[in-house]
């Protein structure tokens, strides 16, 4: 009566061997882990004998995933950033203004002289002498607009162009500034990453978060101050024209200027026009060089359209000077000697082997299109991590022994069985997190504790409900299956309960809690199928052997 | 010989006392919440914005030295406490400070971290920083809205499961039961002003599906009970039913707390408020499930007719033994 079709018998000991098999590595964690590393390294950049020994010490037939650990247990540092993303509308509108003014310049009889205004962020506003001539004005700047290069924003042009009075005012429209937004985000995580890669750490987390967030996550590195520095440099280069250079910090730079300290020389200040000539996003390549005296000096070079503007630029400006501008310093301001077609150049300045390295390193990263907010951040330093990692060991492996004592004082042989399907649960648990890749915290420790806890009330079902067959059922096996058989739908109904909270709890929640989650959400549907399969099993398989008259539960 | 936490047959009236046992839950339901609000919960920083620091040194914390220190750099609020462990060393003294939020929007600047730092190492010059963590009050307000969204959200996902699966009155119970875990819950941490934090939210989801747990079993049973027993009084239904579903009642929470509580002694304290949580959960749980729950039952009445089922019941039955 207790019987288990032959193929079903093989799938359960498939499964139960896959899973332990799947965690098997975490119990030689330094081992294995030495040997990814290792392996992760002679494929990127070539073997060394010190790697082939490292990847050697665990074999590659063997499976070599391991449970990430969180932050919290493994120590580094987590940063909540927000971008700011207006700031980029800003700067479009900035750069804007030279080519309003360019268009309205040989209108000048229909719109008078143009003048540009103090302007509120996110608006570009010109002053026309004539305002008889704004409907000219206005049809001449609607037509700078350009179509909204966007899946959403589809049909819509990127300026808003309206009058008022005598002010002509441009802002971005909203398609503009959605896709915008998506290109400053797309930006931001791209050159957030490769900052962090150039400075080589392990499995960092750099992932987005909602609209305009970018959640980062570095196991192993000192501090978020640490990890700040790394991605918060700036790193902002623009080529300037120069309006004047003076020692004077109270100088009024003017609508559409701006006023910069100087990098190396104290007490000078330029001022500047604030619509750059170009900027480093339409640098490709940086390098550290030296100059022709042999000083550290930076080598640059434009994509096309950067030449383009920076070769025209050059060519109408012979004799005057141009600044370049770093983070808001200007590093040198040189007078323009002749034009420079090629797209490419050397900034010079008091540098050292170590500032033009870094530089051109920073360079070559790329600037991050707008300023981060950092909204959360948090450091856990390694010790703690790792007494936190041997307090759960002690706690889970105490909770354990006292679970499976109490449960074979309550059940005899039964209990056994239960206990044994219990030590598969845990070990198919691990299994599980290694295969997603899942990250392992500290209340996700909690999760497998509270599931190692929760984990027998399937069997304490079936068992209660076996001895209450036991006193109407004929004969112990079908008092055994009706046991199963009945209670079958009180542990569906219980566990898919505990289920959806589990799902709320990953959907809503984040780092650690979405940990604690992820273990509970699996520990119960390991727990189902190791009270509901494998202990029957196991029960079937004695059964058959022993064909005991009467049983004890 | 077999451990028996509760004997085999019980047939204890869990409904004599009905009125005694709500007004006992209600009692504590206003206690709870008088004191929710007169003390209000101590946030920890996820919800109110703000930076702990969890330092480590080999000399004796000195809360007031530490105070002074700190009260120098004009941060607003800040709040000291030593933390002890069974499983910290002799030399190891651990205190936990906390700086409200500094700013409007964003976590605490770097600068300010390490003057702090600088502060306290004025005082005790090993003094190790092993934590530090800040929250902006930006994401703080965000953080407790979601929270109370999650548990809305559980409650409102899981009246809806035992709707479809039971009837309306079994929902309703069990909801009910739900709502008294939880706000008895949060009227323990309000009044013994434990840290209230993200954690704590993931504790209260996790009462929410152990109490479910045991409910859901005692519901399963007295539906069973209901096609068996059609012309039984609904009080004696309920009351075998719970019986019956005592000893698994009791060897689960036992079984749950035994893990809970070798946790809860040493699993240290970086989660101790977290399992301190569960273990209230799984008593208020386990109470709740039977005087709460059940009670709810009893006093809205459940349909008699079973019919229905009972025939599919049948069918199938009779299906499976041919």
């Amino acid at each position: 009566m207790l019987q288990i079709d032959l193929w079903k018998r093989l799938t359960i000991w498939a499964l139960v061997i896959v899973g332990l098999a799947l965690a098997s590595p975490n119990l030689f964690y330094s081992r294995v882990e030495s040997h990814n590393d290792a392996v992760a390294a002679i494929e990127k950049s070539g073997a060394t004998p010190e790697r082939e020994a490292a990847a050697a010490s665990w074999p590659n037939w063997l499976p070599s995933g391991l449970v990430n650990l969180g932050l919290d247990l493994r120590g580094g540092a987590h940063l909540l950033a927000e971008v700011k993303v207006a700031d980029v509308y800003a700067s479009r509108l900035e750069a804007l203004w030279p080519d309003v003014r360019d268009i309205l310049r040989p209108e000048r009889d229909t719109v008078g002289t143009i003048r540009l205004q103090p302007s509120p962020a996110g608006e570009l506003r010109v002053r026309i002498s004539n305002p008889d001539g704004m409907a000219r004005a206005l049809e001449l700047v609607r037509g700078l607009a350009r179509p909204v290069t966007s899946l959403t924003g589809a049909g819509s042009n990127d300026l808003d162009v309206s009058g008022q009075g005598d002010e002509l005012v441009v802002t971005l429209s909203e398609a503009e500034k959605q896709a915008t937004d998506e290109r400053t985000m797309q930006q931001s995580l791209e050159i957030i990453r490769r900052r962090i890669d150039e400075v080589g750490t392990r499995e960092p987390t750099i992932q987005r978060q909602g609209s305009d967030r970018i959640l980062i996550q570095v196991p192993g590195i000192g501090s978020a101050a640490e990890l700040k520095e790394i991605i918060g440099t700036t790193a902002q280069l623009t080529f300037q024209p120069v309006v004047s250079r003076t020692t004077n910090a109270d100088t009024t730079p003017g609508v559409g200027n701006e006023l910069l300290p100087a990098m190396n020389e104290e007490g000078v200040y330029y001022v500047l026009e604030q619509a750059p000539v170009v900027t480093g996003e339409e640098l490709t390549d940086s390098q550290p060089s030296f100059d022709q005296n042999g000083r550290p000096a930076v080598t640059f070079r434009f994509n096309p359209s950067g030449a383009r503007k920076f070769g025209d630029y050059t060519a109408a400006n012979i004799g005057s000077p141009f600044a370049i501008v770093l983070d808001d310093e200007v590093i040198s301001a040189p007078v323009i000697q002749s034009h420079i077609p090629g797209g490419s150049g050397i900034i010079t300045g008091q540098f050292s082997v170590e500032e033009s390295t870094n530089l051109a390193v920073l360079l070559r990263a790329g600037a991050l299109p707008a300023g981060l907010d950092f909204l959360e951040e948090r450091t856990i330093g390694p010790e703690l991590g790792q007494d936190s990692i041997d307090a759960g060991k002690l706690a889970t492996g105490v909770a354990f022994v006292a679970v499976l004592g109490f449960m074979w004082a309550s059940y005899g042989l039964f209990g056994i069985f239960a206990n044994i399907a219990l030590v598969v649960n845990v070990g198919l648990i691990f299994g599980l997190l290694s295969l997603i890749g899942a990250t392992l915290t500290l209340p996700g420790i909690a999760g497998i504790v509270l599931t190692v806890g929760m984990a027998v009330d399937a069997n304490v079902l079936i068992f209660e409900r076996i001895r209450e067959e036991l006193k109407t059922a004929r004969g112990p096996a079908r008092a055994i299956e009706l046991g199963y058989e009945k209670a079958l739908s009180a542990i569906v109904d219980a566990n898919i309960t505990t289920i959806i909270t589990a799902i709320i709890l990953y959907v809503m929640g984040s780092g650690p809690v979405r940990g604690f989650a992820i273990t509970l959400g699996l520990g119960i549907v390991t727990s189902v199928f190791t009270a509901i399969y494998v202990t029957r099993l196991l029960i079937a398989m004695w059964f058959e052997r022993r064909r005991p008259k009467t049983i004890e539960v | 010989m077999r451990l028996r936490v509760i004997p085999d047959n019980t047939s204890f009236d869990f409904f004599k006392r009905w009125k005694l046992w709500f007004g006992i839950s209600g009692l504590m339901i206003v206690l709870a919440l008088v004191s929710f609000g007169a003390r209000g919960l101590n946030y920890g920083i996820d919800f109110r914005g703000g930076t702990t620091i969890r330092t480590q040194s080999a000399e004796a914390v000195d809360v007031g030295a530490y105070r002074d220190a700190l009260g120098a750099l004009g941060l607003g609020d800040v709040v000291i406490s030593e933390v002890f462990d069974p499983s910290f060393g002799p030399d190891q003294n651990v205190a936990m400070v906390r700086i409200q939020a500094q700013n409007e929007e964003e976590a605490v600047t770097p600068e300010t971290i390490s003057q702090v730092e600088a502060a306290l190492q004025g005082v005790s010059p090993d003094i190790e920083f092993v934590s530090v963590e800040s929250v902006g009050p930006k994401v703080s307000g965000e953080l407790i809205w979601t929270a109370v969204e999650a548990v809305v959200l559980a409650i409102g996902a899981v009246l809806i499961y035992i709707w479809l699966r039971f009837e309306w009155q079994f929902a309703l119970g069990a909801v009910l039961a739900l709502v008294h875990d939880v706000i008895l819950t949060i009227g323990v941490f309000s009044e013994l002003q434990m840290k209230f934090d993200l954690t704590t939210i993931a504790a209260l989801l996790t009462i929410v599906g152990y109490s479910l747990n045991d409910t859901v079993v005692v519901f399963d049973r007295v539906r069973e009970n209901l096609i068996k027993y059609k012309k039984t009084d609904l009080k004696d239904v309920l009351n075998l039913s719970i019986n019956e579903t005592l000893s698994r009642t009791f060897m689960t929470s036992f079984t749950t707390l035994l893990a809970l509580f070798a946790l809860f002694a040493l699993g240290g304290d970086v989660i101790r408020g977290f399992v301190f949580a569960m273990i209230w959960g799984v008593f208020v749980g386990t109470y709740s499930s039977v005087f709460v729950a059940s009670t709810v039952l009893l006093w809205l009445g459940v349909k008699r007719d079973w019919t229905k089922t009972e025939a599919e019941a049948d069918a199938k039955k009779n299906g499976s033994s041919v």
